[in-house]
């Protein structure tokens, strides 16, 4: 066997494991989304969206666990963002090289990688038990500090992807850093940002152990922050292990709507993404 | 060498001896340059004319941009650089620690090997920097980007897009944009820092028309690894190698019979 041809078998060899393991990864997401889709289907209808969660053995929808995840995931990203861009902006501009951004970024990674049910229980401990009470406060403050980590990783990736000679050209007209970081650098990486906080939304919109532990659950229509809130994982998680039918339909149901959004959110920050790293 | 001589002859020069002195705008004394503990200038003195074009040649490394980034304080952004010595600016030490720097920057402006167009639109793009040194007028404002973009050459190509983003431009007109971006500023002096090594000959050719027509107002000095180039565009020819100014005089004079050995090795070809 020359070099030529040992050279075309290793490529057909490495091609075909890679296609191998690409397989292996399909065929369980297919899985998932065929049972998604099978079980999740046949309970979609408009109850879903405009009635409450029933007692067991009455129909019923999730509108309550619908609307509260919204606003759950919703008011948790709005905390978390310009908190997260901020502190980004703060590690990729500012404090790249010193102590404090050192710091920053090191305990920033470990909260990134933290399990989500230690972070809820954290919440508990720091807000539900001194209240004395589930809240859906505790709930976004929960879901917040996920979101963080995730977007100051990815704002400083970003700001970083942005070459200096940018920042040289808009700092030789004599623009001070603010309006550099602001005006020019963020401008740059905007996709991008757009991109971490979209990751961001998917990564809690899903989260279950975090809302256990805080904004519990509620049978019925809440919009009280300062009580607990329906939300769909939790719903989700408490309907499919019931022994009820009609719940566990419900519960498939409410996986077909997390997934779908999920699905769609990452669809969409992949466009943004390839937005991002085109220019 | 013959080489040389011809394209030599091509544009009409202005004088560079003879006639009336230039005036000195820029006196660079005794200048040192480190990054950390890499000591990239070594004494470096020469001055800069008024209304000239000044080009430093030299090969990679021999911190003929290292030189140009002094002047604006280009190299302040990273610590780990600095300078020693004196830049003297209307008689004032530009390396000094009470100069603002934006102000300066006012002044000196740059524009880069790399086109970097802002992410907003051509006119956006034309007036960041009028707006951070003045307070102008809406129609104020429209003039002087007018005027840069036409000082630029770029006004026909682009007055019909004046909201299309900047990086919809090709290269060439990417490159002009800058050059328009820094001059709206109206500074006293341009740097440019190899203007045209991005560029296709065509474009290239229009900006060293442009820098002939800029000298009318501005003074440049201009960083190029090309020595045609060089002696196309510039009144005076500064040669560099390994951090220290070897010669520097009227490029007619630089490039006919250099006085350095060194320099006419560079300079033909036999070394760099």
């Amino acid at each position: 066997m020359n070099l030529r041809q040992r050279r075309r078998l290793t490529n057909r060899i490495a091609l075909g494991l890679s296609l191998a393991a690409m397989s292996f990864g399909l065929f369980w997401l297919c899985w998932i989304l065929y049972t998604v889709f099978d079980l999740g289907l046949s309970g979609l209808s408009l109850d879903l969206f405009t009635r409450m969660t029933p007692p067991p053995g009455s129909s019923g929808g999730l509108a309550n666990a619908i609307v509260g995840s919204l606003l759950l995931v919703g008011l948790a990203t709005s905390i978390g963002t310009p908190i997260g861009i901020l502190a980004g902006i703060y590690l990729a501009e500012y404090g790249q090289r010193t102590p404090l951004g050192v710091a920053t970024r090191f305990i920033n990674d470990i909260l990134l990688s933290a399990p989500s049910i230690v972070i809820g229980l954290f919440v508990y401990a720091a807000c539900v038990a001194p209240m004395g009470k589930f809240s859906a406060l505790a709930g976004i403050f929960a879901l917040a500090l996920i979101v963080i980590p995730v977007v100051v990783r990815t704002t400083e990736n970003m700001l970083r992807l942005i070459p200096s000679s940018l920042r040289e050209a808009a700092f030789a007209l004599g623009a001070p850093k603010w309006i550099v970081i602001m005006r020019v650098t963020i401008r740059s990486a905007k996709a991008g940002v757009v991109t971490g906080v979209l990751l961001a939304v998917a990564r809690i919109a899903g989260e279950t152990a975090p809302l256990l532990f805080t904004a519990l659950s509620n049978q019925f229509w809440s919009l009280d922050l300062r009580e607990p809130m329906a939300n769909l994982p939790v719903t989700i998680f408490k309907f499919a292990m019931s022994p009820f039918a009609d719940w566990q339909a419900l519960a498939w149901a409410g996986v077909f709507l997390i997934t779908m959004s999920v699905l769609a959110l990452n669809v969409v920050a992949r466009v943004f993404f390839r937005e991002a790293t085109k220019s | 060498m013959s080489n040389v001589v011809t394209m030599k002859l091509q544009p009409p020069k202005t004088e560079t001896t003879g006639g009336t002195a230039p005036a000195v705008q820029l006196s660079i004394r005794g200048l040192n340059f480190f990054y950390g503990r890499f000591h990239a200038l070594k004494d470096v003195s020469l001055d800069i004319y008024r209304e000239r074009v000044t080009a430093f040649i030299g090969p990679s490394g021999c911190g003929k941009s290292t030189l140009l980034r002094t002047f604006n304080r280009m190299y302040a952004l990273y610590p780990e650089q600095r300078a020693e010595g004196e830049v003297l600016l209307d008689g004032n030490n530009l390396l000094g620690a009470d100069v603002d720097l934006n102000d300066l920057r006012a002044r000196v402006g740059m524009v880069f090997q790399k086109a970097t167009p802002f992410p907003m639109s051509i006119y956006e793009n034309v007036a960041f920097g009028v707006r951070l040194h003045e307070e102008l007028t809406r129609a104020q404002t429209d003039d002087r980007v007018e005027w840069a973009l036409r000082k630029a050459a770029l006004w026909d190509e682009v007055k019909g897009k004046l909201q299309q983003s900047g990086m919809s431009l090709s290269g060439g007109q990417q490159q002009r944009l800058c050059i328009a971006r820094g001059i709206a500023v109206r500074p006293e002096i341009l740097l440019l820092d190899e203007p045209t090594s991005a560029l296709d000959p065509i474009s290239t050719g229009r900006i060293e028309e442009l820098i002939h027509d800029l000298k009318q107002e501005f003074t440049i000095v201009i960083v190029t690894h090309n020595m045609q180039q060089a002696a196309r565009v510039s009144d005076y020819t500064a040669y560099m190698y390994l951090g220290e100014l070897i010669e520097f005089g009227g490029t007619d004079d630089l490039f006919i019979k250099p006085k350095i050995k060194a320099t006419e090795d560079y300079i033909t070809g036999r070394f760099g």
